[in-house]
């Protein structure tokens, strides 16, 4: 197992230096980091514009830049944003409020596609699994912002009303400037989460439901069910113990593999809310050319989704003994 | 497929058998007036079809899918020449602002005084246009990728791979971001928000044809078209690219599904196609601004989204059902 994981972590090493160039590329070629300073009016002197640029290594040729940025970047060193802040703590603080949303969405698509699958497999062409494949696709066609904006203008905001107190919150990740104890904290993130958490956890769970479905129904047509139903198990006893303890184990793949989605459903969904996460983040580097802030926001993100599918893989093998790490 | 069939058949056994396929006794009276029946050749005799018959047939008998293809071709033609038909333009202003839909404005009107639905038929001409020429090219581009890569292995097939792991592992609405961002003076015109999201969604048909070149080329047939000195061109596109046509064209449907959900986010987020011109996206985020005053221009143009991508995702349901019926399993 240990050697497994080594093994799996070389391997992944590759793969995120070469994304590494790749997004270089990407986002070097992506527009003049220097733009909004040289259409300034009056424009500023020469000297200025080249000190800028000596400062963010604009006049080194593009693999001098590339090398320079990648062997600070996994010193720890991201650089600075076009204002002049340092990228890591920023980058990090916005990390950790998207990490608030994906986490609690991902428990809460896993929640809802497994018992949607598993009830639309154990009652296959009835009423409730028409209903629950219907809803999937409802939700694998719907865009995640509308959703997002259907349940904050008409569902929260009416509630509020009838309330008349705010009952859910619907702007931001956290009541700014908050002071109270830890549990009053934690209550005013819930009330934030909720509606972008269910916005995005509907959106996702959506194929992952069809996907269970299918690996039930796989599982309860195998042998060892009908067998085990033969020598006398009660139904709810086969259902349980043995078909969907085997049913669940392939869903780990898919959730790790749509792991990336969901952090870009986060990004818009964010924006619905106006969440200060990762997403807003993004969109204000892209629209600023901030360089670093934008290179350091996909290379945290892959590193990321790389070791998400890491321990997917290892749980995987934990699940299913017959895995092998060959 | 044709290189798979026996070839010693004689041509009058497949005249027999090859009854045109919807000459069953007793659907048609004339059948009964036609020559008396002779005995048989063969006791049970099957009117012969071919591929392509037999999957429009067991598309058709999905009723949800024949469906769906019917209301998505009508919205498809209407978002296309609906706004030359209809009476106002898109740019144009009217006296009424704000008002509530009326037979006169079926999809009301916004604050400026825009027509709804003119708004709503040039956003979704723009959508579908975008989608449209998205799954053309990322198939297209796909499709041929994908088979150099599953057939020859080796070096292409290492840089497609590394290139989709890198599509993998960074959320993919990010990339495009990036991707709109660099060409950013362009990215406001269709055209160029169809050639980012292509330049992506490729990735996922390589990967499906590749995959199924990778099984294709251990079968006989295929060694059997090479011991005949057939030449990898032809083997490529004669005898493996129409074994995969089934995956591909299931994954060309579902790509369209896919670009329109993206290119309504990209413009949502306000780096896909930009004012003065506008798409469904786009309407949706105008729409949101006045969400309780003006409901109207936030609903119609998402519900738009989802009647658009519903239908394309069943009838891609009901293709892949119709390629490969060994998936619609019956219970055991």
């Amino acid at each position: 197992m240990a050697s497994f994981i080594v093994r799996r972590l070389l391997i992944s090493i590759p793969v995120v230096l070469l994304s590494s160039v790749l997004m270089f590329l990407l986002v070097a070629n992506s527009g003049d980091p220097l733009a909004e300073l040289k259409s300034r009016n009056p424009p500023p002197p020469p000297s200025v514009i080249e000190l800028r640029e000596k400062e963010l290594n604009l006049d080194k040729p593009l693999p001098q830049r590339y090398v320079y940025w990648v062997t600070h970047f996994f010193r720890g060193d991201m650089g600075k944003s076009i204002d002049g802040r340092e990228v890591r703590p920023l980058l990090f603080r916005r990390l950790g409020v998207t990490m608030r949303m994906v986490t609690v969405a991902l428990v809460l698509a896993l929640v809802l596609a497994i018992v949607a699958g598993v009830l639309s497999a154990v009652r296959q062409y009835t009423v409730t699994d028409y209903t629950f494949t219907f809803a999937g696709f409802l939700f694998l066609s719907t865009p995640v912002f509308w959703l997002a904006a259907l349940l904050k203008e008409y569902g929260a905001i009416r509630l509020n009303r009838l309330f008349d107190q705010q009952v859910i919150y619907t702007v931001g990740e956290a009541t700014p400037n908050f002071e109270g104890t830890f549990a009053e904290r934690i209550a005013d993130w819930a009330g934030h989460l909720f509606l972008p958490t269910l916005a995005l956890a509907l959106i996702t769970f959506a194929s992952w439901s069809r996907y269970q479905r299918s690996t039930m129904l796989d599982v309860l047509s195998s042998d060892y069910i009908r067998l085990a139903r033969a020598k006398g198990l009660s139904r709810s006893r086969v259902m349980i113990r043995h078909a969907l303890r085997n049913a669940l184990i392939p869903l780990t793949t898919v959730a790790a593999i749509d792991f990336a989605a969901i952090l870009g459903g986060a990004v818009i969904t964010e924006r619905v809310f106006s969440w200060q996460g990762l997403g807003q983040l993004l969109l204000d580097g892209i629209r600023e050319n901030d360089v670093n802030v934008v290179l350091a926001w996909l290379m945290v993100t892959s590193i990321l989704v790389v070791v998400f599918n890491l321990i997917a893989d290892v749980l995987y093998g934990v699940l299913d003994p017959r895995i092998r790490y060959g | 497929m044709a290189d798979t069939r026996p070839r010693g058949t004689p041509p009058e056994a497949s005249v027999s058998e090859g009854r045109a396929p919807d000459t069953r006794p007793g659907e048609h009276g004339a059948q009964v007036h036609e020559v008396p029946q002779t005995v048989p050749e063969r006791e049970f005799t099957v009117a012969r079809r071919s591929q392509t018959q037999m999957v429009v047939r067991r598309f058709l008998a999905h009723r949800l899918a024949v469906a769906s293809l019917i209301v998505l071709l009508l919205v498809i033609v209407g978002s296309l020449v609906g706004g030359r038909l209809w009476k106002y333009g898109y740019a144009d202003i009217t006296d009424e602002f704000s008002t509530p839909p009326s037979w006169e404005h079926p999809m009301g009107t916004d604050d400026i005084g825009h027509d709804s639905m003119a708004r709503i038929l040039r956003g979704s001409q723009k959508s579908v246009q975008v989608a449209l020429l998205v799954a053309l090219l990322s198939t297209t581009l796909g499709a041929v990728l994908g088979a150099l890569a599953g057939y020859y292995r080796g070096a292409v097939d290492s840089v497609l791979m590394r290139f989709t792991d890198l599509v993998l592992t960074v959320p993919a609405i990010a990339i495009l971001a990036v991707l709109a961002a660099t060409v950013a003076d362009r990215a406001g015109n269709w055209f160029f928000v169809a050639l980012v999201l292509a330049a992506l969604l490729w990735t996922y048909i390589a990967r499906v044809v590749r995959g199924q070149f990778l099984s294709l080329r251990e079968k006989e047939f295929v060694e059997a078209a090479r011991a005949l000195g057939a030449s990898d061109r032809r083997i490529i596109f004669r005898h493996m690219l129409p074994n995969a046509t089934g995956a591909i064209i299931v994954n060309a449907t579902i790509t369209v599904a896919v670009a329109i959900l993206l290119e309504a986010a990209l413009s949502y987020l306000g780096v896909g196609i930009r004012p003065p011109d506008t798409s469904l996206g786009l309407l949706v985020q105008d729409g949101q601004q006045a969400a309780t005053t003006r409901p109207w221009l936030f609903y119609f143009p998402g519900l738009i989204i989802i009647i658009i991508a519903l239908t394309v995702n069943f009838v891609g349901d009901g293709l892949r059902d119709a390629f490969d019926p060994t998936q619609t399993r019956v219970r055991a």
